[in-house]
């Protein structure tokens, strides 16, 4: 019997449709997988192990009726943040305030997945409503690094992250308003993508920050990665942000890699590589941009100069629109409904005050008080205006070269527990991944290494608006050469 | 204070008291009209009224999490289409914002408006009475919210029920200037902009039903000093209340500061109940909307191509209606005001004086009758019906007819009103009522000669008083004729044969 395991996606794709391997025994070999990792890391929520097997009945007796009507995803085991409506499941961002609310409706980007015959497998752990870095935060408790146990998987798509890098699913989708996707992947070792603003649509995404939010793939190789792309990229008219264009074929121009590389102009910025990085991370990602150097790449420094204010900027954006975001969590219409209220004010306060973790409430008090009267202008309209100054230091970037490339995290993986006292620094760990959202553009990790400690390294890759082409192309040039074995996993 | 309550109180009286007050008030209204759009503003649920409660909802009004708006364009071509019609500049750039408070109503716990870079803005409204032109300071686009029951009939619950049906649907903003001056302006002004709203086809803007709701903004000054301090009233659901609560508001004003006391900046309910504004809170329990910029929409930039589209397809609006009727129909200025007041009356209009032209009247020959038996028979008929033109049983074709076999001494003006009557139990055409009930009047003379006869013999005490110089005495005789014609005889004939042989 076919390995499933060993095969890209590519392959599973092509052996389900031509009946080598059938789409239970994939998503069998999978959920073994899951049955025997899940409990040491708590990356899934819940398993969909009723649906799954009418699901793959359905898959099968499409397969008996023509293989080559199946999808390009067909029989492909997928995992799904716990932050996306999946119709007739449960979704709660993790949090308490929507423990038991059941989606009325699927995700647009559900609908793809479901169209391509992807096979939806279970929903992800992740920091309540996506606020954290860290995967700490979450309604259902934490969710460890398949690395080191002991290490937080990233976050806040740290459940689907560990997910696929602990190969219990091939593929996963995650949501990043600042890092929540590439932050985790190069904490657990694998590709996360951050699309351009508006290549994915974003209804059915649980918003956090709607100006930033974008939902994206998480797999182990570029390929994989590109395919889970071709099939959720592209205009929805549900989204108004969603941008109406041709999306290109990203496997089809994945190939193009080794010629592409030759004479490509890689940015560093140079206030990305700071004092107070860690050495390793700062060595293994020069070592990787040198791989692509040898290639024929052309390599220079590239200034980004407004980068000191992202993170004050974009603690001021993302928080300013949660608080509206989440005001619809009330307990009037669904989810958590305190029982000792006396009145409506009542009703509202204890609801909300019991249903949220520390961090949401907090960043709900700081949006809050940012839009009130009299701070408006201070705070938010001024952010608006440095995000702009942002938006165009890429931009000038741009003009110079192809793609940018930076470190996605200052340190690998730090210890569970190590910052959660102390919300500053926990905020910097994205202090690389926050300007892409702001920005608009495209962000990719790829992991270029391991620490000492034997945990993964990531590197990031810009690119211009809707030019993840490019970024894929760069990424996989590297991959293929990349000179390095990943370690054995313990888990 | 007894002012306002007493709902009898004659109007120049009234008049008189407002002029006797200290301080006069100046007032601005905020009126919210839903747009006449077949679905809501973000999804595509129905804008029907009255359907079971939750019943036209779905993911996106009820505020689902992950849920996203998309703009209905129709209601943005609706709101264009009011900026235009009020002569406001269309904005090049408008922007939706996010208007945050908490309440069951709204389930996003925010309401998508605008605030800064509205779609419409400066324009007037010019009241026909006076000529004053009210500034409009400008109209937006947003969504409404819901509906809460707190009891069922009389009986009071101890929960709350919420009706989404409501949620969604397209609500424009239309703010004036602080240029009104009275009860009687404000109700002018409002008459004024419904008509307009109604003649460009936006909204139904039907109060009862809630697709037109007002709000008021009121201080009061004496002459020259400045503006004093403002106070909002809401709540105020038909015309009447919004006359009555400014009435009542001016006096509990004036009495306010004439007594020493001040003023204060707050929200008033109008009760109709007790005909009272009710304080519903202070400035200091006022709410921090926390506007800002919807990051869902894109900015919205309407291209001048679309903006000149809208404008070349407005209809005629109801002022330059008014003096075009006055100039082309030589109507008064009364008549002219009451048949151009709705889009569809003035259309019956035009169309009845144009059947009557194509029946072989002139123009004005035609225009005198048309607008007497409009204004007069057929809006008393619809009015006491509560009927609307457009459900009028007498169509413009039909009472054309009417007016034709009047005029050209078919039927008399007795039995047109019969046949008026009839036209609007039956619906039918005035030449076969005339025809089946024997309704054309007998100018034949030789037939009405004999009629004349018998009433002469009949009655001599008339007919000695009449000989004796008594002229009116010939009226018995002519009333005998016409009862036994039944009506039909023609009067004009029947008068000229009593005086001939008698």
């Amino acid at each position: 019997m076919i390995d499933t395991k060993k095969c890209s996606v590519q392959e599973i794709v092509d052996n389900v449709k031509t009946n080598k391997v059938s789409p239970s025994e994939v998503v069998g070999t999978y959920l073994a997988r899951v049955k025997d990792t899940n409990p040491k890391l708590n990356a899934f929520v819940e398993v969909f192990e009723d649906s799954i097997s009418s699901r793959v009945k359905e898959l099968e007796s499409k397969l008996a009726d023509n293989p080559k009507t199946l999808g390009a995803l067909a029989g492909v085991p997928i995992a799904i943040k716990d932050n996306i409506a999946i119709k007739g499941k449960l979704c709660t961002c993790a949090s308490k305030i929507m423990q038991g609310y059941v989606s009325p409706y699927n995700a647009e980007i559900i609908n793809r997945l479901v169209a391509a015959d992807a096979i939806l497998v279970g929903r992800t752990n992740m920091d309540e409503f996506a606020m954290g870095s860290s995967t700490e935060t979450s309604f259902y408790g934490i969710t460890r690094n398949p690395w080191d146990l002991d290490s937080i998987p990233g976050g806040s798509s740290g459940g689907s992250a560990a997910a696929v890098a602990s190969k219990m699913v091939p593929l996963a989708i995650g949501s990043d308003t600042g890092g929540s996707i590439r932050q985790p992947a190069s904490c657990c070792g694998i590709s996360g993508l951050k699309p351009t603003y508006g290549l994915v649509s974003r209804y059915g995404l649980f918003a956090f920050a709607s100006s930033l939010d974008q939902i994206g793939p998480f797999a182990n190789s570029i390929p994989d990665l590109a395919l889970l792309l071709n099939v959720i990229a592209g205009h929805d008219t549900k989204d108004s942000t969603s941008v109406d264009m041709q999306t290109p074929d990203y496997v089809d121009a994945i190939q193009k890699s080794g010629d592409v590389i030759k004479g490509l102009k890689i940015g560093l910025p140079k206030e990305y590589f700071i004092s107070g990085i860690d050495k390793e991370v700062e060595t293994s990602v020069r070592n990787a941009v040198k791989v692509l150097e040898s290639l024929g790449a052309e390599v220079v420094e590239v200034s980004l100069p407004h980068t000191e204010y992202a993170l004050a900027v974009y603690y001021i954006i993302a928080p300013a629109e949660a608080s509206a975001n989440l005001a619809r969590y009330d307990g009037i219409r669904f989810g958590y409904r305190s029982k000792d209220a006396a009145d409506l004010l009542e009703l509202y306060e204890k609801s909300r005050g019991d249903g949220f973790g520390p961090e949401v409430k907090r960043r709900i008090m700081l949006g809050t008080y940012t839009l009130s009267s009299g701070y408006y202008d201070a705070y938010y309209l001024k952010a608006q205006k440095v995000r702009t100054l942002l938006r165009q230091d890429f931009e000038n970037a741009f003009k110079q070269v192809d793609v940018i490339i930076t470190p996605t995290c200052p340190t690998a993986a730090f210890k569970i527990g190590a910052k959660m006292d102390d919300p500053l620094q926990m905020y910097l760990s994205d202090i690389f991944t926050i300007s892409c959202n702001l920005a608009g553009i495209p962000g990719l990790n790829i992991p270029c290494g391991f620490s000492g400690n034997g945990l993964p390294i990531g590197m990031q890759v810009f690119g211009k608006h809707f030019d993840e082409v490019k970024v894929l192309q760069t990424a996989y040039a590297y991959e293929q050469h990349r000179g390095w074995a990943f370690p054995g996993m313990k888990v | 204070m007894g002012v306002s309550r007493d709902e009898s109180i004659d109007r120049r009286n009234l008049r008189f008291i407002m002029n006797t007050l200290n301080y006069k008030p100046t007032i601005g209204l905020e009126v919210h009209v839903q747009v006449k759009t077949v679905s809501k503003l973000f999804c595509g649920c129905s804008t029907e009224f009255g359907a079971e409660p939750n019943h036209n909802i779905c993911a996106v009004c009820t505020g689902q999490p992950g849920v996203l708006p998309v703009m209905n364009k129709k209601a943005v071509e609706f709101t264009i289409r009011t900026g235009l019609a009020l002569g406001c500049s269309i904005s090049e750039h408008s922007v939706f914002a996010r208007k945050q408070y908490f309440y069951p109503d709204l389930p996003k716990n925010y309401q998508v408006s605008q605030y800064e870079l509205p779609l419409c803005i400066k324009g007037s409204v010019t009241l026909p009475s006076t000529g004053k032109r009210i500034g409009i300071t400008r109209v937006h686009l947003e969504e409404d919210a819901g509906k809460l029951l707190h009891a069922i009939g009389a009986r009071e619950l101890e929960y709350s029920l919420v009706d989404l049906n409501r949620t969604g649907i397209g609500l424009m903003e239309i703010v004036s200037e602080p240029d009104i001056t009275s009860a009687d302006e404000a109700v002018e002004y409002l008459t004024t902009l419904k008509s307009i709203l109604r003649y460009i086809d936006v909204s139904d803007c039907d109060m009862e039903k809630g697709t037109l709701r007002c709000d008021a903004n009121i201080s009061i000054a004496k002459p020259g000093d400045e503006l004093g301090t403002k106070v909002e009233i809401k709540n105020m659901n038909s015309f009447k209340s919004l006359h009555t609560a400014l009435l009542y508001e001016i006096v509990r004003q004036n009495e306010t500061l004439s007594s020493g006391g001040k003023i204060i900046q707050e929200t008033r309910l109008w009760d109709t109940d007790i005909n009272e504004t009710k304080s519903m809170r202070s400035k200091e329990f006022a709410h921090d909307y926390r506007y800002f910029p919807e990051p869902d929409l894109v900015p919205f930039k309407p291209s001048r191509e679309w903006v000149t589209e809208i404008k070349t397809s407005l209809p005629e609006l109801p002022l330059a209606r008014k003096s075009r009727f006055v100039k082309e129909y030589g109507l008064n200025d009364y008549d002219a005001g009451v048949l151009t007041a709705e889009k569809a009356l003035a259309d019956y209009f035009e169309e009845t004086v144009t059947s009557c032209v194509k029946l072989g009247l002139n123009n004005n020959d035609a225009a005198k009758p048309v607008t007497n038996w409009i204004t007069t028979d057929l809006l008393g008929y619809l009015n006491t019906n509560k009927k609307d033109i457009s459900l009028s049983p007498v169509t413009a074709v039909n009472l054309a007819g009417l007016i034709k076999l009047l005029t050209d001494g078919t039927i008399s003006g007795k039995i047109a009103k019969t046949v008026f009557t009839e036209m609007c139990n039956t619906g039918g055409k005035p030449e076969d009522i005339v025809k089946s009930k024997g309704l054309v009047q007998i100018s034949d003379e030789s037939a009405i000669l004999k009629l004349v006869i018998e009433a002469i013999n009949e009655n001599p005490k008339a007919v000695a008083e009449f000989k004796a110089g008594k002229e009116r005495a010939v009226f018995a005789i002519v009333g005998a004729v016409m009862k036994k014609s039944q009506g039909k005889a023609n009067p004009a004939v029947v008068n000229k044969l009593i005086k001939e042989n008698i």
